[in-house]
């Protein structure tokens, strides 16, 4: 039941006749040793935490630990609630619930890293969104957590999801194509095409680099957040859409990580290049002291 | 290569903001404070590294103490560790040392003591994702995560003492995933990491202290 590139995961799902997240959970319980409701429960915590962490700041604003962030989320909502959106009410609300997630991660509020702390809006946003506008019950939305996690299982294993190695494409892009692919899936697309999803999202967010101000997990992450949902709904658009993919997942992974290696150490999370160096970020953050 | 759970993808269930700086040092204080007998009366912190530079924005201090304290990743109460600790009677210090470049980026040392005198010092590193590597124990080069369940001995370098601990573990059915051997010189003080898959027996730390060359015995459980 393993599969170690998404050629395998496709020809898996063909085999059993089953969408990936059915193989993702069959995968879980058969290699992970663990029962089938108790895979279940840890991805229904899962499904709480982050319903938590995309609500709270619309009520509470929270203020982050570096001060460069807070209240984001509860401006965008009162903007929609005016009337004033221009992006629609999914994306609207997806972008609103994104830079929520990222509010809560940076005042040391409970989230759910997917796949890392810096990237744990996305995912979040774009599913409980879709839930709202399409009446997706608690059941398949699990499903699409399912679906997401063997995007982001493929990346870990076959390329990376950490900054600090492969730029921001490898956390909001992995995200965004993990988000994008379950979405595919949760609105009636097949196993091909999520992953189609998924690689057109890493590659319209190639070669984004990780240039955090301060070293801090605020500025320009959050919005960088909002930024991946945006290319999760467009990716999942095209590929429902039946717009073909002229490159393979797996190719297209392979190249992120080559990207990501050819960046330069400074754009790869060390705040010494990019946004981190500007003259404006460098006045706020007083950190190089 | 190891299993990737489809919970480390959609994980750790954290306190933010960073799976290394935070989720990670809460987990590194965690298994640091399973190596001592309770309860501690004071602990020091030393920073290296990116730790040393943005440990206040990341709250890895908050998150240090938090561990030590007890809290898991995803327990909020690591937000008022300091108020906590202040509760608790337990002295907490932190020091950063930016000079010091030749460590892991994001490496720790944790000293701690406890209400019978002992002292005990740590060395972790935080690898991402809030996996972790302890890699010193009392200034000797260890090496251990705490993601299986694990025995460390403390004995003195005299023949006999591994196949003491060898015939407690058979005596108790435990199969062995990982053994090794660590000292400060021959002769001195050694170091003996056993990890299992399963479950070690709590009843392995009192049998093995039997031996007059076992100093000390701590079990840790995932």
């Amino acid at each position: 039941m393993d599969f170690k590139s998404g050629t395998e995961l496709l020809a898996l799902c063909r085999q059993e006749g089953q969408p990936i997240s059915r193989i993702m959970r069959r995968r879980e319980c058969l290699l992970g040793e663990t029962a089938a409701d108790e895979v279940e429960r840890r991805m229904t915590r899962v499904l709480q935490i982050m319903r938590a962490s995309t609500t709270q700041p619309l009520e509470t604003p929270l203020r982050s630990m570096g001060g460069l962030i807070g209240g984001e989320a509860k401006r965008l909502a009162a903007h929609a609630a005016e009337k004033r959106d221009i992006c629609g009410p999914v994306l609207q609300r997806a972008v609103t619930y994104a830079m929520a997630v990222l509010e809560v991660n940076a005042s040391m509020g409970l989230i759910v890293a997917a796949p890392t702390a810096g990237s744990s809006g996305v995912v979040p946003a774009l599913l409980l969104t879709l839930q709202e506008q399409y009446h997706i019950s608690d059941q398949r939305l699990l499903d699409g957590l399912f679906n997401a996690g063997a995007v982001g299982y493929l990346a870990m294993r076959n390329a990376t999801v950490a900054g600090a190695v492969g730029g921001c494409q490898a956390e909001v892009g992995v995200a965004a194509a993990m988000a994008a692919s379950a979405a595919v899936e949760l609105m009636g697309g097949g196993p091909e095409q999520c992953l189609n999803a998924a690689s057109t999202v890493l590659m319209n967010m190639l070669g984004l680099v990780c240039d955090p101000v301060g070293g801090l997990v605020e500025f320009p992450c959050q919005s960088r957040n909002a930024a991946g949902v945006a290319n999760a709904l467009v990716a999942a658009e095209l590929a429902l859409s039946g717009v073909p993919q002229l490159i393979p997942f797996d190719e297209m992974l392979a190249a992120m990580y080559n990207v990501g290696r050819r960046l330069p150490a400074e754009l790869r999370e060390t705040a010494l290049g990019g946004c981190a160096a500007t003259p404006a970020a460098c006045e706020r953050c007083g950190g190089c002291g | 290569m190891p299993f990737i759970s489809v919970f480390d993808v959609l994980g750790p269930n954290m306190i933010g903001p960073s799976s290394s700086h935070t989720a990670g040092a809460a987990v590194i204080a965690g298994l640091a404070r399973k190596l001592i007998a309770p309860p501690l009366t004071s602990v020091r912190f030393t920073l290296y590294g990116s730790f040393a530079k943005t440990y206040r924005g990341h709250g890895t201090d908050r998150a240090l103490l938090g561990g030590i304290l007890g809290f898991a990743t995803d327990d909020i109460r690591i937000r008022d560790s300091f108020r906590i600790a202040g509760e608790r009677g337990l002295a907490f210090a932190f020091a950063a040392d930016e000079a010091e470049t030749e460590l892991h980026p994001n490496t720790v040392d944790i000293r701690m003591e406890n209400a019978a005198g002992q002292v005990m010092t740590v060395r972790g590193v935080s690898l991402g994702g809030g996996k972790v590597k302890i890699v010193r124990i009392n200034g000797v080069e260890v090496d251990f995560t705490g993601e299986y369940s694990a025995l460390i001995v403390i004995h003195r370098d005299t023949p006999g003492v591994v196949a003491h601990i060898t015939r407690v573990l058979s005596d108790h059915h435990v199969n062995i995933a990982f053994m090794r051997l660590f000292r400060e010189a021959r002769g001195h003080t050694a170091y003996s990491i056993i990890e299992s898959d399963g479950t070690l027996p709590d009843g392995i730390p009192g049998q093995l202290r039997g031996n007059p060359n076992i100093q000390d015995v701590m079990l840790v459980q995932p």
